[in-house]
């Protein structure tokens, strides 16, 4: 997709894959077929960090939200799938547009509030990237989603530990990201981002202690382009497409690749 | 004359949202409110007091705020989220422009002590960038109603409007001349007075200095029709020009810069449409200070006089 489009952001799509295809392929209370936009009777996915369109999409496109051909669209001109989500061309599985980063929690506690409102007992999910949470609105909904007990909130970090400058221990520490969390009354999991098993298993503990009052933290440890071997663990494919040859080996090295891109 | 316009008592704008607030609250549960931690100078302590589970306090945290509100209209509730105009617009424009005007999110964004009649805090509240701002951005719709009897069935307006709205108003007791219970139209124009010489076009708290602008100039023997823009985005087009053709001159009134005002707005129309001679009321790129609301009204050239000054230079300018 992003080799098609000349542009894009591989390096966080591949490391968020796993905890995302868990998510929606086993975890998600969804039907992509009669999807909503206002996420009624059913669990919502907010992704924060725009730039991960296209895992994101390619997700979207196989759980049955459009077609899989529509992918070959991504950042072409007039498409749905635009480089970074919008609903301006009512692409199904996307809320809000996201992009600018920092602000998918906010809205996230936007929409837990109206479940509980509602009595709706569903769950609110946010993707966001670990360099994403240098944004001070992140710590703002972090702050919000404890002090109102937005429980059914349950948030992905994409900790990739890289950003595009560079490794993000030297762009800008986050520090110890799982007290900070604690520190703010969230409910935090270190997770490896990359083993399904544990993956789902973080995503049912977070959902059976709905009622402690604390919103969820899912620290999900993944490597940036992973399974990539020139990707791997690198900054450098934050926000640069793969030429022809490059997508060739890349595809070759990934277990599955569904042959269609 | 102009005596059906009789000022009924001075009243504050941010009341009459207070009580249009409340009464749409009580139409229609769907409503709620967000605030950061301004609910008194908002007036929404009444629909907090009524509406404790619908009231979402947001504390110092307006980009949150703005974001919450998004995500509660995304899921089918009409937020109204409240702060001062310099906060929900400056501070926060990147939240806007994507999560609500990009995202053509059911928001309205509610800005109190909008313009220099914030008065004693002085500049760093007292915003005059925020219609320029605001009216920037695709989908969003502005308004900027001129007193309490207004603004309140401004804000009932909006409750039933689909879309992103930012509702302006103020702090300052000013006159309450508008009838109670009017129908607010949102994007129609409201012609106050009819004349023929030269039009006064004035929003917000400077209907008002227009209002008495005009019995000035009648008194000298001008004739000047005055129409209320209490819709900045959308612009009621044809009313401004068909009172421009009629006139011939115009004079735009509101407390803001030139820069992004409806001046400009109306400028650019009739640069377009109908080239006539047009003279701005508004702040030349400058910051205010602190002082009183009319003092600053005056000093910043924004009054009554200042109204007639400029409506008798357009003419001029034929």
């Amino acid at each position: 997709m992003v080799n098609m489009a000349g542009s894009g952001h591989p390096g966080g799509s591949l490391s968020s894959t796993d905890l995302l295809t868990v998510l929606f392929f086993d975890q998600l209370n969804h039907s992509p077929k009669s999807w909503r936009r206002d996420g009624k009777g059913k669990d919502m996915f907010f992704l924060s960090a725009g730039h991960l369109s296209p895992v994101f999409y390619s997700v979207l496109a196989r759980s049955g939200y459009f077609p899989v051909s529509e992918l070959a669209t991504f950042r072409k001109l007039g498409s749905r799938l635009q480089g970074h989500p919008s609903i301006e061309r009512g692409l199904p599985g996307v809320h809000v547009a996201s992009g600018s980063l920092g602000q998918g929690l906010s809205v996230a506690c936007g929409a837990a509030i109206t479940k509980m409102l509602n009595g709706e007992k569903n769950f609110i999910y946010v993707l966001m990237g670990d360099g994403e949470s240098e944004e001070g609105q992140v710590w703002e909904a972090a702050m919000f989603a404890a002090h109102h007990k937005l429980d059914r909130i349950i948030a992905v970090t994409d900790w990739n530990g890289q950003q595009i400058d560079g490794p993000v221990s030297k762009i800008m520490n986050l520090g110890n990201l799982e007290a900070k969390w604690n520190a703010f009354g969230w409910e935090t999991s270190v997770v490896d981002g990359h083993n399904l098993e544990a993956i789902a298993e973080a995503y049912q503990k977070a959902k059976a202690n709905t009622g402690n009052g604390k919103p969820k933290m899912l620290l999900m440890k993944t490597e940036m382009g992973q399974d990539v071997d020139f990707m791997q663990g690198t900054h450098q494919w934050h926000g640069k497409a793969p030429n022809k040859e490059q997508t060739e080996a890349a595809l070759k090295q990934l277990k599955e690749t569904l042959g269609d891109f | 004359m102009n005596e059906k316009y009789i000022n009924t008592g001075n009243k504050d704008t941010r009341s009459g949202f207070g009580a249009g607030l409340l009464e749409a609250g009580r139409k229609n549960p769907d409503i709620v409110a967000l605030c950061a931690d301004l609910t008194g100078s908002l007036k929404m302590d009444a629909f907090a007091a009524e509406f404790p589970d619908r009231f979402i306090q947001c504390g110092i945290a307006e980009a949150n705020m703005i974001g919450t509100a998004a995500g509660l209209a995304v899921s089918g509730k009409v937020p109204f989220a409240g702060s001062f105009a310099e906060f929900v617009t400056g501070r926060v424009y990147d939240q806007v422009r994507q999560v609500v005007a990009y995202s053509h999110t059911n928001v309205k964004i509610c800005a109190s002590h909008a313009g220099i009649t914030l008065g004693e805090d002085g500049a760093t509240h007292q915003t005059m960038e925020d219609i320029g701002l605001m009216r920037m951005l695709p989908n969003l719709t502005v308004i900027n109603p001129c007193d309490y009897n207004q603004t309140m069935a401004a804000t009932l307006a909006i409750a039933e409007y689909e879309g992103p709205v930012y509702l302006r108003f103020g702090r300052p007791s000013v006159a309450n001349f508008t009838p109670a219970g009017q129908k607010f139209e949102i994007g129609k124009a409201i012609t106050l007075i009819e004349g023929t010489d030269v039009t006064i076009f004035a929003t917000g708290h400077l209907v008002w200095e227009a209002i008495v602008a005009a019995e000035i100039l009648e008194k000298e023997g001008i004739s000047a029709e005055l129409i209320n823009i209490h819709t900045i985005k959308p612009l009621d087009e044809k009313a401004v020009l068909e009172s421009a053709a009629k006139t011939g001159a115009v004079v735009t009134a509101e407390e803001h810069l030139v820069a992004g005002g409806m001046g400009e707005l109306i400028a650019g129309l009739l640069t377009r449409e109908l080239p006539k001679p047009v003279e701005f009321v508004a702040v030349d790129d400058l910051f205010g200070q602190s002082g009183e609301p009319s003092e600053l009204l005056k000093v910043y050239g924004l009054d009554a006089e200042n109204i007639v000054k400029a409506a008798k230079k357009a003419i001029g300018r034929k």
